[in-house]
């Protein structure tokens, strides 16, 4: 299998493209919602989109990932197909779930990314079991683990972290700080002055934490990460703080319901990931005016055609609510 | 070829297996490797197949059930043991959310969980209120689960070779007091298809829908039904879920009569929707009302005192059914012929468990 390199050698120019990507798509669903078409929640990673493009192209290709209710960005960063993620939303027979699971419960067995459920910390656990499995095949994959950071307030995060400690199981465990749990903030959840990484450091497992907003130290700490896994170091905890700029299920944006203040998500918003990380690549040079508007085009018009793959797709026929129970000859 | 073995025997060759004909079946659980065994149902795996295919685990139910399904996903066979029913509740989310859901939710194109999970149903010498629910209505309630409810050895073996290469997640529920029993038990690849009940005997009265060990009470109770001139069908569900339906609903529309035992409370019971399906299915066939033999609908006490007359026995079964054909049992005898006490299911029971 051929690893990526660590740390230096950082892909720009691809960072770029994801994460601008995860952002048309997911501020194109935003502003379709109102359609009414797509007739699901969503919960959308806008503001987040750092982490995904970076843990995303940090992940070998044969690497495997569980994500949870917030996932349309690791799936799409995994190589998860965008027609089909859309498709699935819009509840479409071709979506990746043909309907059934719609933007909470997401698959793409093809490029390693093993499913997205909604109950939170729920693919905590199975994801250590992917581990336990790749361990007992002596593979060099590493198992993903993308969560929040009111995931790690479950039983079954330590339950399913101190068993990864235990056996040393090739488990990458990424928690997106956020700050908030739907409204509730962490000073009501976390005791004051808990910083996540540091308890959980206490669980034995290596931990590291940065700002989730700089995709280049998200992806050479995730690349280094993986290097230590790989080599048999057992699991990693990485947490990253990044700030979601839009409501917590849904298209629109909520600071006037007064859990957060204006201030707060201005601060954010001022410091862009995306538009800050354009600006430092057109500054150094890396990118020009010229290919960015390229860049953009090309993202547009990939999106465009997802939506318009989406909405043409035939709906699955009513029988198809009672196909896919079981597995195998055990099929009803 | 046969032996004659114990349950807990069948159990653990039932494994032994499975682990034999595929590498990739594991076998995990608190104790499963510790000096007892489990009641000698993992007796000789660990030394037979080393520690990493059969090993113990954190205290950490919910966690390990999904740490086995993920495994699953990645082509695993997980068998999970509980020593006890009431310890699993702690996973309840993890069976029921991810892999009771697994190939619906994401319409058939995730990978097969192929967990199988043992769980022990206590009863008897105080086990009491958290050691002794019979629990297997809720996860028959769920779809994608499979349960089954083995009441003989060679149904315990045959039933758990079948459930360790289904591709989907099966719940074994293993009665303790059926762990000693001895019976014929074939050798090898022995497999007893899931969602196919068993005629334990042929009659033309009275159906009798029973299930683990609630099946050895009413064979108990056969050679006294005999004595009044009554000849019952005996079905042993062995399946929950599936349930075979076409054999019950035949019987029934046959004898024109019913009697569903379950091992559980009655509330929303396996043997409530016995007799609502039968009801609902052959109401003209039938030539009285159904009834249930069921536990109290309380939780279970602890005290030997309270324990007493607390579950119904092969008595009740003889009593309920000579009142539905009207006849007279004596049933005197069965409890006279019990040389144990009632709290425990033989001699070879000294406890604590």
């Amino acid at each position: 299998m051929t690893l990526r390199a660590p740390s230096q050698e950082v892909p720009q120019v691809e960072l770029l493209h994801s994460m601008k990507r995860l952002r048309c798509v997911e501020e194109a669903i935003a502003a379709r919602y109102s359609e009414e078409r797509m007739r699901c929640p969503v919960h959308l990673s806008v503001g987040q989109e750092s982490v995904s493009a970076a843990v995303g192209l940090a992940l070998a290709p044969t690497d495997l990932a569980v994500s949870g209710h917030r996932a349309h960005t690791h799936y799409l960063a995994k190589g998860g197909s965008m027609p089909r993620l859309l498709a699935e939303i819009y509840g479409k027979r071709a979506g990746c779930s043909r309907g059934k699971g719609g933007s909470m419960h997401l698959i793409d067995e093809g490029v390693g990314f093993k499913g997205s459920t909604a109950i939170v910390a729920g693919t905590i656990p199975i994801g250590t079991g992917l581990g336990l499995s790749i361990s007992l095949r002596n593979s060099q994959q590493v198992a993903c683990v993308f969560f929040g950071d009111a995931a790690v307030e479950e039983g079954v995060f330590f339950e399913a972290v101190n068993f990864a400690a235990v056996r040393r199981l090739p488990v990458l465990y990424l928690c997106e700080n956020n700050f908030y749990s739907v409204y509730s903030p962490l000073r009501v959840r976390q005791p004051e002055g808990r910083r996540i990484h540091e308890m959980v450091a206490g669980l034995g497992v290596s931990v590291a934490h940065g700002d989730g907003n700089d995709p280049e130290l998200v992806y050479r700490m995730a690349s280094d990460a993986l290097v230590a896994i790989r080599a048999g170091g057992g699991p990693v905890f990485l947490e990253f703080t990044t700030y979601r700029y839009r409501e917590h299920c849904g298209p629109n944006f909520d600071n006037d319901l007064g859990y957060r203040t204006e201030a707060e998500f201005l601060r954010w918003r001022a410091a862009d990931p995306v538009e800050t990380y354009e600006a430092r690549l057109l500054d150094s040079g890396v990118i020009t005016r010229q290919s960015l508007v390229a860049m953009e085009a090309e993202i547009v018009a990939e999106v465009t055609a997802a939506f318009a793959f989406a909405e043409a797709s035939p709906f699955p026929e009513p029988v198809d609510a009672y196909r896919d129970l079981y597995s195998g000859e055990g099929g009803e | 070829m046969s032996r004659e073995c114990t349950y807990a025997d069948a159990v653990a060759d039932a494994t032994a297996v499975a682990m034999d004909l595929d590498p990739r079946v594991l076998c995990f659980g608190l104790g499963v490797d510790d000096p007892k065994r489990i009641f000698g149902t993992t007796a000789g795996l660990a030394e037979r197949f080393g520690p990493l295919r059969v090993f113990d685990m954190p205290t950490s139910e919910a966690g390990m059930t999904g740490v086995a399904i993920g495994a699953s996903l990645d082509g695993a066979r997980c068998l999970m043991t509980h020593q006890r029913l009431d310890f699993f509740l702690l996973a309840l989310d993890q069976i029921v959310n991810n892999a009771a859901k697994w190939q619906y939710m994401f319409g058939g194109q995730g990978s097969p969980v192929r967990i199988v999970v043992r769980l022990i149903l206590g009863r008897g010498w105080g086990q009491g209120p958290t050691h002794s629910q019979n629990l297997q209505s809720w996860f028959a309630h769920i779809p994608g689960l499979k349960v089954v409810m083995p009441s003989s050895p060679a149904d315990a073996k045959g039933l758990l070779v079948s459930a360790l290469f289904d591709d989907n997640p099966v719940l074994v529920l293993e009665h303790r007091w059926l762990h000693q029993m001895r019976g014929e038990v074939p050798e090898g690849d022995y497999r007893v298809p899931l969602g196919k009940a068993a005629l334990v005997t042929e009659g033309s009265d009275v159906t009798i829908v029973t299930m683990s060990y609630m099946t050895v009470e009413a064979i108990h109770a056969l050679p006294f039904l005999h004595k009044a001139g009554i000849s019952a069908d005996v079905i042993d569900l062995r399946s929950i879920r599936p349930l075979d339906w076409d054999t019950v609903l035949h019987s029934v529309r046959k004898t024109g009569r019913l009697l569903a035992v379950d091992t559980a409370s009655p509330m929303c019971s396996v043997a409530s929707e016995i007799v609502a399906t039968a009801a609902c299915e052959c109401f003209s066939h039938l030539k009285i009302p159904p009834r249930r033999i069921t536990l109290p609908d309380y939780p279970v006490p602890t005290s030997p005192a309270l324990t007493a007359g607390f579950y119904p026995r092969a008595e009740h079964i003889a009593v309920a059914v000579s009142e539905m054909l009207g006849r007279e049992v004596d049933v005197r005898q069965i409890a006279a012929a019990r040389k144990s006490p009632h709290d425990v299911p033989g001699d070879w029971f000294k406890g604590p468990f």
